[in-house]
Order: C-alpha cells, then structure tokens, then sequence
C-alpha cells in the first residue's frame, strides 16, 4: 500500500463514510519498504490537485517522515523546483507499507495489509 | 490533407471508436470523410502528417494508415483523380527511391496483371531507383472487392484507392500482451487485444489515474499502464491478486511487461462496500464485470440475515483471525450494473471515461438494455457478436455537474430499488438465460415438465 493509495482511501463501512475520523486510515504497526520508481513529474503535478494535504500530512507524520510543509505546493512550484518533486515523489510513490494495519478512528476497525496488499472485505456485522 | 486508413476487418463496431478516443487524447481534429463496416478502408482528414503517426502511435485495430492519393470505382475515374490531386506532390519524390504493392481485400489478381496495374501508375515522373526492400516512399493501390469475388468470378473490385505509406499501428502489441505469453492468466482474463482497445477508447494517457473494480489478474490495469496511465485494481478474491506469488502473481505481469513504475494500488475489496473515497479523483473506470456465468456475482453479506445469524455472530468474534474468509452473498446483476454507474459519478472527474463490459442475449426479448445514468453520457456502444448472446463494451463521459439535469439526478436518487429475489438465478437474467440456452421460458417450462416421470 502506497502512501499515495492511504490518501485516496476511507473505512470501507458505510455508517463510516460520513464521519471525519474515517479518513485518513491511521497505519499501525507498518513495516516500510522503499521502492525505486522513476520519478514521473506528470504524474505528480496532475495528480496534486486531488490530494488532500491534510491528511497527507498526518499520514507522513505517523510514518515517521518530516514535517510537510502546512500548505500544498503549486502545480507550478513543483514543476520548477525538482527537489521537492522528488521528496512528494519519494513519500507518495517510494514509500510502500508492505506489512501492518490500517486502523479506522471512528468505528475502530483494523484492516490488514499483507505482502502490500490491503484487505478491505468487511465482516456481516458491518455490511 | 486526406488519409487513408487500413484497417483490420475485425471488431468492426470498435474501429472508429478508436480511433476517435486516440485523436481526442491527442487534441487532433479528425473528420471522416469515408467509412463502411464491410470495408477495411477508411478516408479520414486530418491537420498534419504529424497526427497521422500519433493515431498509428496507439492503434489497435488499424494496421497501418497513407496519404490518400485518390480514389476510384475504376482506374480511370482512380487515375484522373490522382492526376488532378497530387501532380503538385510529385516533384517531391522525383528522386526518392520508391516502390509500389497491390493490397487486394476479398480479392486476388495473377501476377501479370498485378505488374500491368502498377505500371499504369507509370505517368508520374519518378526517377529515383525502384527498390522493394528498403524504399524511402512505398505506393499502395488498394482494391475492394465484392463479398467471395473469387467464388463468383467477378471481374473488377468495387472501389480501387491509392496512398503513400505514413506509417504502421501498434497491432503487433497483440503479441507482446499475448496471453498465451503472460506468466499469470485465469480463466476469464481479457484478450490482449480488446483489452487494449478498452484502454484506448477509455483515453488512457500518461500522468493519468486508472482504476479496474474487478481486476482479477489484471488485464485492464497492464493495458492503462502500456498507455502511460497509472493503473488501480481491487478485487473481492484476494487469491486472484496474490496468485501463487512471485511472477505468477498480478504484480509479476507488471514487472513481465516492463510496467512496475505504473502499477498504482491494488487491494481486496468489494465494489459495494469500497474503502474509496467520494471523490472525483479518478480519470478512468475500465472494467469487465462478473456475468455470474464463468464467475459467481458475488458481495459481502450473508443471504438470509435471519437465518444465518450465527454465521455473522462467529464473524464478529473471528474477523481478527488472519485466515478469516468474510460471507458473501450472490447479488443482482442489474443493480450491480448500477453500482457501478453510481460510484463512477461520484469518482470521476469532468470528462473522465467509464467503459465496462457488460453480456445480453441477442434474442430482442431477452435483451438487458443499456443502464443509463443521468450523471453519465454514452459516448458509444461496441458489440462483440457470439452465437446466442453477445457482449457490449459501454462508454461513458461523466458530464460536468453543469451538464447534469437536476430533475432526472432526483429521479435517479429516488427511485426503487428492485432486487427480486435472493438466489443466483432469480438476481441474475442473464445467467438464467445463459443456462437455459436462450430458450423461451416456456420452452424450459415445457422441457421441466416433460422430464418429470408419471
């Protein structure tokens, strides 16, 4: 699970969606691995606008990375600074969660994450 | 300019859907001047020479595509085109080395004449050496015959085209996405080629996100990535992502084709209960969803709530347990059908493009029509005919919300929902269908009671 991917995803369970604490999912436990990726600026730079900096913040603190700057960069400033570029790169991209759980703060429900892949399949209790 | 593009008499109805999702990736403006599905020729405009190779560049269908030099129901009406067309284009090959080759569709000529029909070309003055191995400039007359000329004896080809040669299409990414080839495959995965031609015509491009519900071994997404997109996938069978790990495993096709840096994320879950956010983030959905034939259709939930409530009981204590596999339920095709309608309006951007697979019985009264959503507008439907049945590739451009009537939005939002039923069978007409041969159901009513002893 990419740190990228965290960003994009909620609790799965529906009375979840509604509430503010069901996004971001709070890693626990993740082992880290970094990838080698390319880096891909158009990507990057089209896809800024979609990602909630906030989160994205809380997400790189409870990993342990840096403290993000508090507002998102430009499109334009990345695109002219290729330093940061790599460093979004790097965190979003690079930055695999391969073992460990994603914990929902509203209902409490832990999702594994094995061999980097997520499980999101909910028990009956909470279809 | 015109140009003439050739291509393969196959999957008729997705050809021009093609390659107009192509030029609209590149911003080209095309007109087509002359199309006919029983014909592998088409006459397109097109600004530049330059957005002649940038079609060829993610083609599919076509094979290759030339400057159209004219066209004829004869060779005299042929020639005198091409006299008046293109004489102001002939010193700018007057010393190229060059060659000529006849393309006969439905249609054969003995040699003798193949050589006569080329030297008819004789009055364009080029004076470079004739060379048929490695030709700056290569000539192709085309002829379209009739339906089995041969057969019938026919005497000439309808229509006779000539064009210079721009350049070939991708057709040969047939092969190299081969499934036959790929280290990982089951039983219901994607052909490489309409795979392919799914991704084209969804606009998949570089710098773009792409996003398949049901991935299975992941056909869509390694097309999306062929293309430059950055390819998601969930599935609600884990088993089918993990494979037996390694390179037989979702992950080992990517890295078999080159496209680890655009695998994007993959995960388990269930398109009814998706962890994805509400959030217009994506610019592509491409999909083949279960039809319940070949593969159960199937979501979380236990069938009967009541009855199996110790079943959700032990859940609820075993859930943390690592080998815990949760209940499903078979569920509804045409809701299903819905669903998927529904989170793409709420995940799309403007523009952005779902093109699912969707089966129907070709009997008109067995036929499940195209859903529809008042969020979404079909850009075009594609069929695949089999015997019986056949199935539609379905695109869709999610409208602007300033495009989107409010009115039919409410309507959409309020209206019932009609699940009928809880058996496989009962939710799914296709499947019943299906397994009844396409038979009337009083056909099958009649067939069940004859079987029954006295």
């Amino acid at each position: 699970m990419k740190v990228l991917s965290l960003n994009f995803l909620s609790c799965a369970v529906k009375g979840c969606k509604s509430s503010s604490d069901s996004y971001p999912l709070h890693p626990k436990d993740a082992e880290l691995v970094q990838d080698d990726i390319e880096v891909n600026a158009q990507l990057l730079i089209n896809l800024l606008p979609r990602i909630d900096w906030t989160a994205l913040t809380t997400t790189a603190t409870e990993l342990g990375f840096p403290a993000l700057p508090p507002q998102a960069p430009t499109p334009e400033e990345l695109e002219a600074d290729e330093a940061k570029l790599k460093d979004l790169h790097h965190l979003l991209m690079e930055t695999q969660i391969m073992e460990g759980k994603l914990v929902c703060a509203s209902c409490g429900h832990e999702y594994a994450v094995r061999e980097g892949i997520a499980n999101f399949l909910l028990p009956s209790h909470l279809v | 300019m015109e140009y003439l593009i050739r291509f393969s008499q196959s999957h008729e109805t997705f050809r021009l859907p093609e390659t107009k999702a192509i030029a609209e990736v590149g911003g080209i403006d095309m007109k087509v001047i002359y199309y006919n599905p029983e014909s592998p020729y088409c006459v397109v405009r097109l600004p530049s020479e330059e957005a002649a190779h940038f079609l060829m560049s993610r083609s599919i269908l076509a094979q290759s595509i030339h400057e159209h030099w004219g066209t004829g129901e004869n060779y005299e009406v042929l020639h005198e085109e091409v006299k008046r067309k293109t004489s102001h284009l002939w010193p700018k090959y007057k010393n190229s080395s060059f060659k000529f080759s006849l393309d006969l569709y439905q249609g054969t000529r003995p040699n003798k004449r193949r050589v006569e029909l080329i030297n008819s070309f004789s009055y364009m003055p080029f004076e470079g050496e004739i060379n048929l191995r490695t030709a700056d400039e290569h000539f192709v007359i085309f002829e379209q015959w009739d339906f089995q000329a041969v057969t019938r004896n026919l005497p000439d080809p309808l229509k006779i085209h000539l064009g210079r040669v721009v350049g070939a299409s991708q057709r040969k990414l047939i092969h190299t996405f081969d499934l036959k080839k790929r280290d990982y495959i089951s039983t219901t995965s994607m052909d490489s080629e309409l795979a392919l031609v799914t991704a084209n015509i969804a606009l998949a491009g570089p710098g773009k996100l792409f996003y398949d519900p049901f991935v299975g071994t992941g056909s869509f997404p390694i097309a999306c990535a062929h293309f430059g997109a950055l390819a998601w996938g969930s599935d609600i069978d884990g088993r089918s992502i993990r494979g037996d790990g390694a390179k037989k495993s979702l992950k080992g096709n990517f890295q078999q084709y080159g496209l680890s840096h655009l695998m994007g994320e993959v995960f388990v879950s269930d398109l009814t209960n998706s962890p994805f956010r509400k959030k217009r983030i994506l610019d592509g959905i491409v999909c083949d969803p279960p039809y319940g034939v070949r593969e159960g259709l199937k979501v979380l939930g236990v069938r009967d709530v009541e009855k199996y409530d110790y079943v959700i009981e032990k859940g609820k204590v075993m859930y943390k347990d690592e080998d815990f596999v949760p209940p499903k339920k078979p569920y509804s095709f045409v809701v299903m059908l819905d669903d998927i309608l529904q989170f793409a309006t709420d995940r799309l951007v403007d523009n952005g493009r779902l093109s699912f697979w969707m089966p129907t019985a070709n009997d008109a009264d067995q036929e499940i029509g195209v859903p529809t959503h008042p969020c979404l507008e079909v850009v075009v439907v594609c069929v695949q005919v089999f015997d019986k049945w056949s199935r539609r590739l379905i695109t869709y451009r999610r409208r602007p919300d300033s495009e989107v009537d409010a009115a039919a939005l409410e309507r959409w939002q309020q209206r019932t929902e009609t699940n009928g039923g809880v058996t496989a069978d009962e939710l799914n007409p296709f499947r019943r269908h299906y397994f009844n041969a396409f038979r009337t159901q009083a056909a099958v009513d009649g067939a069940t009671l004859e079987a029954v002893p006295n």
